[in-house]
C-alpha cells in the first residue's frame, strides 16, 4: 500500500531535490506531476484538484522561491497538504452511549463488511473489555448470515441466533432487544451489501438506521476502488448519517488513493485499516502516519509504538546492561529474532521503515518470511551454549554440524555469522558514539516514548539489532 | 424470489445500467466542451473527464489526441465528441469480445476461477453455470474457496437453486486435492462442464498466488488441457489496480479471459478498456446485477456506447 504512490512522488521531487533555485514554472510542473501520479493512484478527481490547487497555492507562495532548499520546501508542502488531506489526527471508535452501543456496517457488495465486522469485534473485546454482540441483517448472499456465525464462534464474540426469513428491520430490532436484556456494551450491525443505485435497499438500510439509532455508522470501502468511490460516499452520505470510514484491503498493492479521497468526500475519518486475511489484521489509522509513508518517510512512530507493546521490561532491562558493555552475542541474537517475531514479524516492521518498500515488497509477496527468521533460529539453537557465548569458536568441522542439525547448508550458517558480525560492528560503533546511554534507555526504561535523545526530531535511533541488516542474510528472489 | 431475470431484456438492462455511468460522463463532456467548439485548454479537461470514468491515462490521451485532431478538421459538436471517444472504445474492445463456448474433447470443459477477495467470483460461477444449464450441458461446481467462512455453504445454495451437483470439502482442506476430486467426479459421472471457484486472493500475496499453479497442475495432470479457461472475475469498482491484477493472476495462475461483475452501479469499469491495450485478453462476460440471468455476453459496440452515451 501506498508504495508506488511514493516511489512516484519520490521520482517527482528528486528531480527539484538538487536545485538551489526554483521559479514559478518548474513549481507548477511539478505541481503536474504530481496531479498525474495521484491520478494513477485512483485519488478521486475532485480530490486531486483541491489538493494540487491547495499545495501550488502554497509553494508558489514566497516561501518556497526565496528558500535555500526549495525543493524540500515543496516535499513539506505536499507532506502537510497530505496530512490535511487524509485528516490529521487519528479518530477513535466513539462508544460512549448508553449501552448498546450499536456499530453499523454498510457498503457495496464485496467490500469486506463481514470479515471487518468480525475483525472490529474482536478489536473491541481484547482491547477495550468490552462485551459485543454480532447480528448479520444480509438477507440477500446466500449464506452470508453463516459467515458471520462461523466467524463469530472463531474470535469468540456471541451472534444474534439466526431466524430463517426474518427481514432486515425486525432483524435489528430483535438484536437490539437482546443486546438490552444480555448486557452487552456494543451491538455491531452487518448489512448486506447493496449498491448506493439500489433504491429499494438504501431505503431498507434507512429503516435500519432509524430503527437502531447507531453511534457509529461506518462505511466499508475497499482500498482498491477506483473513481466510483466519489459516488459510493456520497451516496451513502446522504442516506445514513455516516460516523467513519473503514478501508479495507490496506494490504493490496493498490496505490491507496481510496484512503486519499474518503476524508474529502464523505468529511468523516478513516478510524480502522484491513490490513490482512488473519482475524486480527485491522489497525486503528493514523493519518500523519500515512502522510509520511506516502512520502516513503516511514512510520517509525508504530514501530516504536509496536515495541513498547510487545516488549519483556526484564528481558529488554538485561539485554540492556550487556550491550552497554559492547557484547552481542548469538544469545542477544536469538532474543531480538524472537522479539521481532512478537512485534508481527519481519513484513510488518519493514513496513514502519523509511526506504523499506522494495523488502517489503519482498516480504508481503511471502518471498522473504517469517520462515526464514525460523530458520535463522534453528541455526543459533543448533549451537552449543559455547558457540552461542563464543562465536569465534566456530570451526569448518562445528559449522558443518550446525548445518546438519539446522537442515540448512554451511552458506546460510555463513551468511548467519556476517550478520552477526554486522550487528555487533554497528553496536561497538553507536558505543563509540555515546548513544548507547540512549539506547539503553530506550530498552530498559520502559515508560515509553521516553525517545533516544540523541538526534531530536530526526529518526529515533533504532537499537541495530531490533532489525538486522538485511542485505547480510536475506537474499530477496525478485 | 424470482432469481431468473428474463432472457429478452438484458440488453436494456446493461445499458441502464451503464447509462448511469454514461450520464456522468457525458456530463463531463458536455461540461468541459460547453458551447460545442472545443478549445485547446478543454482538452486537458476532456482527459480528465476520461481519467475520471477510470479509462486510464494512456487510453485517455489517446482519446483526447483524436479529438484534438477532429478540432483541428472543423466544428465538433457534442454527439461527435461522443462519437469519437466510444469508436475508439469500440476498436479497442471489439476484438475481445469473446463468449465463453463448450469446447473440450474430452469432456468436461474445465474452467478455473479466480480473483482477488469479494469480486464476485461465486455469484459469477453460479451465474455461468445457469448460462451453460440452458444450453443443455451437464455442469458440475466445485467448492474451492475453502477458506472464507460459508462460502461453500454459498455455492451449495446456488447449487440446490440451480439443481447442479456441487463437490465440497472440509473447511481449510487442500483446494488442491478438492480440484482432484472434483475433476475425478465430473469424469465419472459424464459432465460437459466442470466449474472451479477458488478463494478470493491478492496478488501481491506470493503464496496464495502458488495455490492457483497448484490446482491449474493438479487438474491438468488428471485431464490434460485442463483448465481450458481460466476467468479473472473483476469488479468493475476497481481502479487502476485491476491492470496489476490481471499481469500477476495472468502470469501465475494462467488467466485466459476476464468476467467483469458490478456494471450495475455508477462504476464504470473503463479500466477494461485500459487492460484490453495492455494485455488483449478476451473478455467473455458483464455482470449486470445480482440475479441468475444477470450475466450476460460482452457487446463490445454496446459497452462503448453506453459507457460514452454515444
Amino acid at each position: 500500500m501506498f508504495e508506488s504512490l511514493s516511489e512516484r512522488l519520490s521520482g517527482v521531487f528528486d528531480k527539484l531535490r538538487g536545485r538551489g533555485a526554483l521559479n514559478e514554472l518548474e513549481v507548477r510542473a511539478a505541481m503536474r506531476e504530481v496531479r498525474v501520479a495521484l491520478l494513477e493512484a485512483d485519488v478521486a478527481l475532485p480530490v486531486v484538484k483541491d489538493f494540487v490547487d491547495r499545495a501550488t497555492e502554497r509553494a508558489v507562495g514566497a516561501d518556497v522561491l526565496k528558500s535555500v532548499t526549495p525543493g524540500q520546501q515543496v516535499v513539506k508542502i505536499v507532506n502537510d497538504c497530505l496530512v490535511d488531506t487524509l485528516g490529521g489526527e487519528n479518530a477513535d471508535i466513539e462508544l460512549n452511549v448508553a449501552p448498546p452501543a450499536v456499530v453499523m456496517m454498510v457498503g457495496l457488495q464485496g467490500s469486506g463488511k463481514t470479515t471487518t465486522t468480525a475483525k472490529l469485534a474482536k478489536l473491541l473485546k481484547d482491547k477495550r473489555a468490552k462485551k459485543v454482540m454480532m447480528a448479520s441483517l444480509d438477507v440477500n448472499r446466500p449464506a452470508a448470515q453463516e459467515q458471520l456465525k462461523v466467524l463469530g464462534e472463531q474470535v469468540g464474540v456471541a451472534t444474534l441466533p439466526i431466524i430463517a426469513g426474518q427481514q432486515p428491520v425486525d432483524i435489528a430490532k430483535r438484536a437490539l432487544q437482546a443486546a438490552k436484556l444480555q448486557g452487552f456494551d456494543v451491538l455491531m450491525l452487518d448489512t448486506a451489501g447493496r449498491l448506493h443505485v439500489d433504491q429499494a435497499l438504501m431505503a431498507e438500510m434507512k429503516a435500519v438506521s432509524e430503527a437502531s439509532q447507531p453511534a457509529e455508522t461506518l462505511l466499508v470501502v475497499d482500498a482498491l476502488t477506483g473513481q466510483d468511490a466519489v459516488n459510493v460516499a456520497e451516496n451513502f452520505g446522504r442516506e445514513v448519517p455516516l460516523t467513519g470510514v473503514v478501508l479495507t484491503r490496506m494490504d493490496g498493492d493498490a496505490r491507496g488513493g481510496a484512503a486519499l479521497s474518503m476524508r474529502f468526500i464523505t468529511g468523516k475519518p478513516i478510524k480502522f485499516v484491513g490490513t490482512g486475511e488473519k482475524i486480527d489484521a485491522l489497525e486503528p489509522f493514523h493519518p500523519e502516519r500515512a502522510a509520511g509513508r506516502i512520502l516513503g518517510m516511514g512510520d517509525v512512530v508504530s514501530l516504536v509504538e509496536r515495541a513498547a507493546e510487545t516488549l519483556d521490561v526484564a528481558e529488554a532491562e538485561a539485554m540492556a546492561a550487556k550491550l552497554a558493555k559492547g557484547k552481542f552475542d548469538m544469545t542477544d541474537m536469538l532474543a531480538q529474532f524472537r522479539q521481532m517475531k512478537k512485534m508481527g514479524g519481519l513484513g510488518a516492521l519493514a513496513k514502519m521503515l523509511p526506504g523499506m518498500a522494495k523488502a517489503q515488497e519482498a516480504m508481503a509477496s511471502g518471498k522473504v518470511n517469517d520462515k526464514s527468521i525460523a530458520r535463522l533460529e534453528a541455526i543459533i539453537l543448533s549451537m552449543t551454549p559455547k558457540e552461542r557465548a563464543k562465536p569465534d569458536l566456530l570451526n569448518a568441522r562445528r559449522k558443518i554440524r550446525i548445518a546438519n542439525g539446522s537442515g540448512v547448508t554451511v552458506q546460510e550458517v555463513n551468511r548467519l555469522l556476517k550478520m552477526h558480525a554486522d550487528m555487533e560492528t554497528a553496536m561497538k560503533r553507536l558505543k563509540k558514539m555515546g548513544g548507547l546511554g540512549a539506547l539503553a534507555g530506550m530498552f530498559g526504561g520502559g515508560g515509553m516514548p521516553g525517545m533516544p535523545g540523541g538526534a531530536p526530531g530526526e529518526m529515533p535511533a533504532l537499537p541495530p539489532g531490533m532489525m538486522p541488516k538485511l542485505p547480510g542474510g536475506f537474499k530477496f528472489k525478485r | 424470489m424470482n432469481d431468473v431475470t428474463e432472457k429478452t431484456g438484458w440488453l436494456a438492462r446493461m445499458r441502464s445500467g451503464l447509462a448511469r455511468s454514461s450520464e456522468k460522463l457525458a456530463q463531463n463532456l458536455t461540461f468541459m466542451v460547453g458551447g460545442g467548439r472545443i478549445e485547446a485548454e478543454d482538452l486537458d479537461s476532456v482527459e480528465d473527464a476520461l481519467i475520471a470514468a477510470d479509462l486510464g491515462p494512456a487510453v485517455a490521451e489517446r482519446i483526447v489526441m483524436k479529438l484534438a485532431a477532429a478540432r483541428l478538421a472543423g466544428d465538433i459538436d457534442m454527439t461527435r465528441v461522443r462519437q469519437v471517444a466510444a469508436d475508439e472504445i469500440a476498436a479497442i474492445l471489439t476484438p475481445l469480445a469473446k463468449p465463453l463456448l463448450v469446447t473440450a474433447f474430452p469432456r468436461p470443459h474445465t474452467i478455473l476461477v479466480v480473483g482477488v477477495n469479494g469480486t464476485g467470483k461465486t455469484t459469477t460461477i453460479a451465474k455461468l453455470a445457469h448460462v451453460f444449464q440452458e444450453d443443455d450441458y451437464a455442469v458440475m461446481m466445485a467448492a474451492g474457496d475453502t477458506f472464507r467462512a460459508a462460502a461453500v455453504e454459498q455455492l451449495k445454495v446456488w447449487g440446490d437453486r440451480l439443481s447442479i451437483p456441487v463437490i465440497s470439502g472440509k473447511p481449510d482442506a487442500d483446494a488442491a486435492g478438492l480440484a482432484f476430486t472434483a475433476m475425478e467426479q465430473a469424469r465419472a459421472s459424464g459432465r460437459d462442464v466442470l466449474m472451479v471457484d477458488t478463494a478470493g486472493r491478492l496478488q501481491n500475496k506470493a503464496g496464495l498466488m502458488d495455490e492457483l499453479a497448484k490446482v491449474r497442475r493438479v487438474l491438468g495432470k488428471q485431464h490434460p488441457g485442463a483448465p481450458h479457461d481460466t476467468i479473472l472475475v473483476l469488479d468493475a469498482t476497481t481502479g487502476q489496480n485491476a491492470l496489476s491484477q490481471i499481469e500477476i493472476f495472468r502470469e501465475v495462475a494462467g488467466v485466459t479471459g476476464l468476467v467483469m461483475t458490478k456494471l450495475d452501479g455508477t462504476a464504470r469499469g473503463g479500466v477494461l478498456v485500459a487492460a484490453a491495450e495492455k494485455f488483449g485478453l478476451p473478455i467473455h462476460a458483464i455482470g449486470v446485477g445480482e440475479k441468475l440471468g444477470d450475466l450476460r455476453p460482452f457487446d463490445a459496440r454496446a459497452y462503448a456506447d453506453a459507457l460514452t452515451g454515444a
